[in-house]
């Protein structure tokens, strides 16, 4: 069992000029827990899993990890950059689009962390980074660049870029949309071993079947506002609010033929 | 008739005079890579001073003909009681010329990394430093060698305007040349030979480096 960190949201709200993209947030991510985030696109997800790790930073309200506010010391007084380095490192992030570095290969990708940020030895890095792209299935790709990388393959070198660091909560920022369709099952299946770990994990998606089969609690946003947390059946099997069934109604018609 | 033998004998005078063509470009760029740098990072701060500054720098530097540059400097320093060798001012003007110009080719490049590449770095801790040294500006320096090269290339020709203050490189040698021999079309087309073979000398090293900078 990973030592997994919980997550609370209070009154959270951010704004893009006028545009207020989170609307009094209020979520609990439990330890050990999924929770996935669905909903139309532009509504507020992505935002609201970047401000977990202050990626995005929130104009008002609480986000802790751990009971621990990140991003600010006080309302309004911004928490320094050390302290607030110091919490990302046990943040893992994957991205829609990899974002792997493409000057190093696959194994310095997962190595980089670990030298610069853990300040381990490099021989150290590098078995740790051997480790984590074994865990992932990447054992022999460790020499590869990521251009000579299937999108399945980057994106797995991606979580084994995270993992390596060994973080207590990991955001999946829509991990699969990148990728073409027979690819998205490798990196869904090397989510579903993490879960099964018990990593705290909060993950952006449109791949309801992994919120029915893996999520402990699904999440509904739409247009800035978290419209309800509940079981994954509850929300996609017997939603009560119509606009969830009205979102799940459209994904049905999109993916059935 | 042309002359052969003032062709073949106009080489080696000028290929000594190439030592200051190539030490003027060299030293030029090097200097313009540094004060570019800086540039480019006001350009890229967060403080509007700062990044004021930089654009002037730029505008006026990009604006003004380094001919006119070249004069203004080498002339203005005596006046504000500096006596510069010729060579240093020459140096000088040339570098911070080019900085102008280096400094868009490194903000052009920085621009043009996508924005996660960062945000990959930022999200495992790494410090702001690492984020540049380690992420951004080495994927910089690979996306901006073809500019960085072609740059080199255009100094090498410009520094043939340095003959006005009076530095003996190829173009004014070749002057020189030209008027003793009174066989100007032989000279020239010699110094236009070296030229050539510096530049393509550059064009092939900047695409070893090209070659040896892929992924």
């Amino acid at each position: 069992m990973l030592a997994a960190s919980s997550v609370e949201m209070r009154k959270v709200n951010k704004y893009y000029g006028k545009f207020q993209a989170l609307k009094d947030i209020e979520l609990s991510i439990p330890p050990g827990k999924v929770t996935c985030l669905i909903g139309p696109s532009g509504s507020g997800k992505s935002t609201l899993l970047r401000c977990i790790n202050f990626l995005e930073e929130y104009d008002s309200g609480e986000v802790r990890i751990d009971g621990q506010l990140i991003g600010y010391d006080a309302p309004n007084k911004k928490m320094s950059g050390r302290r607030l380095r110091e919490m990302r490192r046990s943040i893992g992030m994957v991205f829609q689009q990899f974002n792997l570095w493409p000057h190093m290969t696959a194994r310095e990708n997962v190595a980089e962390g670990l030298i610069r940020v853990r300040r381990i030895s490099k021989a150290d890095a590098d078995r740790r980074a051997s480790e984590a792209l074994a865990k992932v299935g990447l054992a022999d790709k460790s020499a590869s660049h990521p251009s000579r990388l299937s999108g399945g393959q980057q994106q797995r070198v991606a979580i084994a870029r995270a993992i390596a660091m060994e973080p207590k909560l990991m955001l999946f920022d829509e991990p699969t949309s990148a990728l073409d369709p027979e690819l998205v099952g490798e990196v869904l299946s090397v989510m579903r071993t993490l879960a099964g770990e018990g990593m705290t994990m909060v993950v952006v998606t449109h791949e309801m079947g992994f919120a029915a089969h893996v999520a402990d609690q699904v999440g509904f946003m739409e247009k800035g506002e978290l419209v309800s947390v509940d079981s994954p059946d509850r929300i996609l099997h017997r939603p009560e609010d119509a606009r969830i069934q009205s979102f799940l109604r459209t994904y049905h018609e999109r993916n059935s033929f | 008739m042309f002359s052969l033998a003032v062709f073949f004998q106009s080489f080696g005078p000028l290929f000594w005079a190439a030592r200051y063509t190539l030490l003027i470009s060299v030293l030029g760029i090097g200097l313009g890579v540094v004060i570019g740098t800086l540039i480019c990072a006001a350009r890229l701060s967060p403080y509007p001073p700062l990044r004021r500054f930089a654009a002037i720098w730029v505008s006026f530097l990009r604006g003004v003909p380094l001919l006119v540059q070249l004069l203004v400097f080498y002339y203005a320093l005596p006046v504000i009681g500096l006596d510069v060798p010729a060579m240093v001012a020459a140096v000088v003007t040339v570098g911070i010329c080019a900085s102008a110009y280096i400094s868009e080719i490194w903000r052009g490049a920085i621009a043009a990394l996508p924005k996660g590449q960062a945000e990959a770095a930022v999200a495992i801790g790494m410090t702001p430093v690492d984020v540049w040294t380690r992420v951004i500006l080495p994927q910089a320096v690979t996306l901006s060698l073809p500019a960085l090269i072609n740059e080199l290339i255009l100094l090498v020709k410009a520094s043939s305007l340095v003959s006005v203050v009076g530095i003996l490189e190829i173009t004014r040698a070749s002057q020189a040349q030209a008027a003793t021999t009174f066989r100007p079309l032989e000279v020239y087309i010699a110094a236009a030979c070296i030229y050539l073979l510096i530049n393509l000398c550059l064009a092939a090293l900047g695409r070893y480096l090209e070659h040896r900078t892929a992924v």
